[in-house]
């Protein structure tokens, strides 16, 4: 069976200066793909070219089939795609329920809202902030309330970049053990992180990207055991 | 239906806010039983502003758009009123026709104006600064329209001297038509004016709703949920225009006149003090603060219209430095936090970002 997501040479160029170039990578269906790299790898860039919210400058994209390379985000969304982008973004001045309902309202019909909200509500522990501005919640919480929207939309492919970023090591733990609860469910899973520790928790394959092109690609064991990808982690790889 | 009413957008639910709301209609309607019909028409008068002041406040309070056209529109919706009904004549439901005809005008200019804003991703401050040049445009091109090569059909646009001759508009009734003069016209705004408020209520409780003030929180989350935010701006904008052209063909059968000092300065910083000054994020407080501004406004305008202008602008400063909510939402707001013990306010501020 075809990749759920592919990329065929897919490059991002800003100014003369390549973010990514001549990226090919392949997201299975049903895997918890990371993809992961030193401080400006191209990770993000990569990531926002899947999204839709940057256009590459050349190669294409194709998700689940379809070529989705000049498609705008909200139509990739529509598509089964979700995402979480790497500084939380909720809407600050409603309540945190009403965060849910926007999200839920794409796909769930009216009558079912309310309960498939209290049911995110108590997933993501947020119970009795229901009623609160979502911009007065914590920084843990509000990257929690953006998964718990970008899980609203019943995604086939869920994107996060950085999901643990300014998490505490138990948050980031349990935000592990949610996205294999969602893939056991069924979704397709990408992330973008650094933190090795996460990788290891939820990996299924890897990708690593350095200076804007794949690096190396594997099992989570294949990675560990690259020599190369220490080494352009502990930055040697410039040097040599 | 009754939930959207009273939705989480809108201030005002529950039985207290209704049986309020329901007496002050009581009062509106019988109200012209008791004064003579040049004061009804007068406060019909009063009520031609708001549908614009509403448009404003769904562009620029739910949907983050600050649009300085609203006079733009206001203009397009009266000068159209004016040149179709005098090329249709009053006669078998014209003025009537002409003012369905002068929303459809209106509303195709905001759909381009809109299209080209948004769609080319002007945003923000630049929002308003183009729509305040193309109402400023507006206002000089007619302004030199005084030659008698200006005319459009029989209708002569007349230049700074404004166009007249239009009928007052006349409701098509078996056995012959209701002219909408004096207390008349007053009941018919009035209806109007229920209806679209109701209307707006419904529409930003709504699923659609939802999605505007998604937008206007944040325009990329928004997107990334899966809407498609600049159709949704787009209908939006030509929503809350079209509510200015509805003020502006109502205004030209009222005084059956329009020059074009209605859409140009200061007219054109109106529609955004009264606005800004009663809340933009709630239809409510921008319907009583814009009639309580312009009943004031009127006031003062006996004495000096200097003066009264003056007072305007000291109003919209001191809004924006101690309510910078709007008056009418912070006052609601301290109400909610008193009968709540210090609970959340009902709206939350749009400032702190």
């Amino acid at each position: 069976m075809a990749a759920l997501v592919q990329t065929r040479g897919v490059s991002k160029s800003f100014g003369g200066l390549f973010a990514v170039k001549d990226v090919d990578l392949a997201i299975e269906d049903r895997e918890i793909h990371c993809l992961i790299g030193p401080n400006g790898a191209g990770k993000s860039t990569l990531f926002k070219l899947i999204v839709g919210t940057y256009a590459p400058s050349a190669g294409s994209i194709l998700f689940a089939g379809a070529d989705v390379t000049k498609m705008p985000a909200f139509a990739r969304v529509a598509r089964g795609m979700s995402i979480k982008m790497q500084a939380p973004s909720v809407f600050r001045a409603l309540s945190v329920r009403q965060n849910l309902h926007i999200a839920l309202q794409y796909h769930v019909e009216a009558h079912r809202i309310p309960a498939e909200e209290e049911r995110l509500l108590s997933l993501l522990g947020l119970e009795v902030d229901a009623s609160r501005p979502a911009g007065e919640l914590a920084h843990g919480q509000q990257q929690w309330l953006e998964i718990g929207m970008a899980l609203a939309l019943r995604p086939r492919l869920l994107l996060l970049d950085e999901p643990t970023a300014g998490l505490s090591p138990d948050e980031t733990f349990r935000t592990g053990e949610l996205i294999q609860r969602l893939n056991a469910d069924g979704a397709t899973v990408l992330v973008v992180e650094h933190d090795m520790a996460f990788v290891r928790q939820i990996a299924t394959s890897v990708t690593v990207l350095h200076l804007g092109q794949v690096f190396a690609r594997g099992t989570i064991e294949d990675i560990i055991s690259n020599r190369g990808v220490e080494e352009i982690y502990l930055g040697s790889a410039h040097d040599a | 239906m009754t939930n959207l009413l009273n939705g989480p957008q809108t201030l005002g639910r529950g039985r207290a806010f209704w049986s309020a709301a329901a007496a002050v209609l009581v009062v509106a309607l019988v109200y012209p039983l008791f004064v003579d019909s040049y004061d009804v028409g007068s406060t019909a008068y009063f009520l031609c502003w708001v549908f614009m002041a509403l448009g404003l406040c769904l562009m620029w309070g739910y949907n983050g758009m600050m649009s300085f056209g609203q006079t733009f529109f206001f203009g397009v919706g009266g000068y159209a009123y004016g040149v179709i009904e005098i090329n249709l004549g009053v006669a078998n439901g014209g003025a009537m026709a002409s003012l369905v005809a002068a929303l459809a005008v209106t509303a195709v200019a905001a759909a381009l104006l809109g299209y080209f804003m948004i769609y080319g991703r002007i945003g923000g401050m630049f929002f308003g600064i183009v729509t305040f040049a193309v109402t400023l445009a507006l206002a000089f091109f007619l302004n030199q329209t005084a030659g008698p090569e200006w005319h459009i059909g029989t209708a002569r646009l007349n230049g700074f001297n404004g166009m007249q001759g239009m009928d007052p508009l006349a409701l098509p009734w078996f056995g012959g038509d209701i002219d909408l003069e004096g207390t008349a016209f007053y009941y018919f705004v009035l209806v109007l004016l229920i209806v679209v408020y109701l209307l707006l209520r419904l529409l930003v409780n709504s699923r659609f709703g939802n999605v505007l003030v998604a937008i206007r929180e944040d325009p990329l989350r928004a997107e990334l949920l899966g809407y498609d935010v600049r159709r949704y701006s787009l209908v939006t904008f030509v929503i809350g225009s079209v509510l200015g052209g509805l003020s502006g063909a109502l205004y030209c059968s009222w005084g059956q006149f329009i020059s074009p000092s209605s859409v140009g300065l200061p007219a054109a910083a109106m529609p955004v003090v009264w606005v800004a000054f009663s809340g933009r994020s709630d239809v409510t407080a921008t319907l009583i603060g814009t009639l309580l501004l312009i009943a004031g406004f009127q006031a003062l305008t006996i004495y000096s219209e200097q003066w009264a202008l003056i007072l305007m602008g000291v109003l919209l400063a001191g809004t924006v430095l101690i309510a910078p909510d709007g008056l009418i939402v912070s006052l609601a707001n301290v109400v909610a936090r008193r009968r709540a013990r210090g609970g959340a306010a009902l709206k939350p501020s749009l400032q702190e970002r």
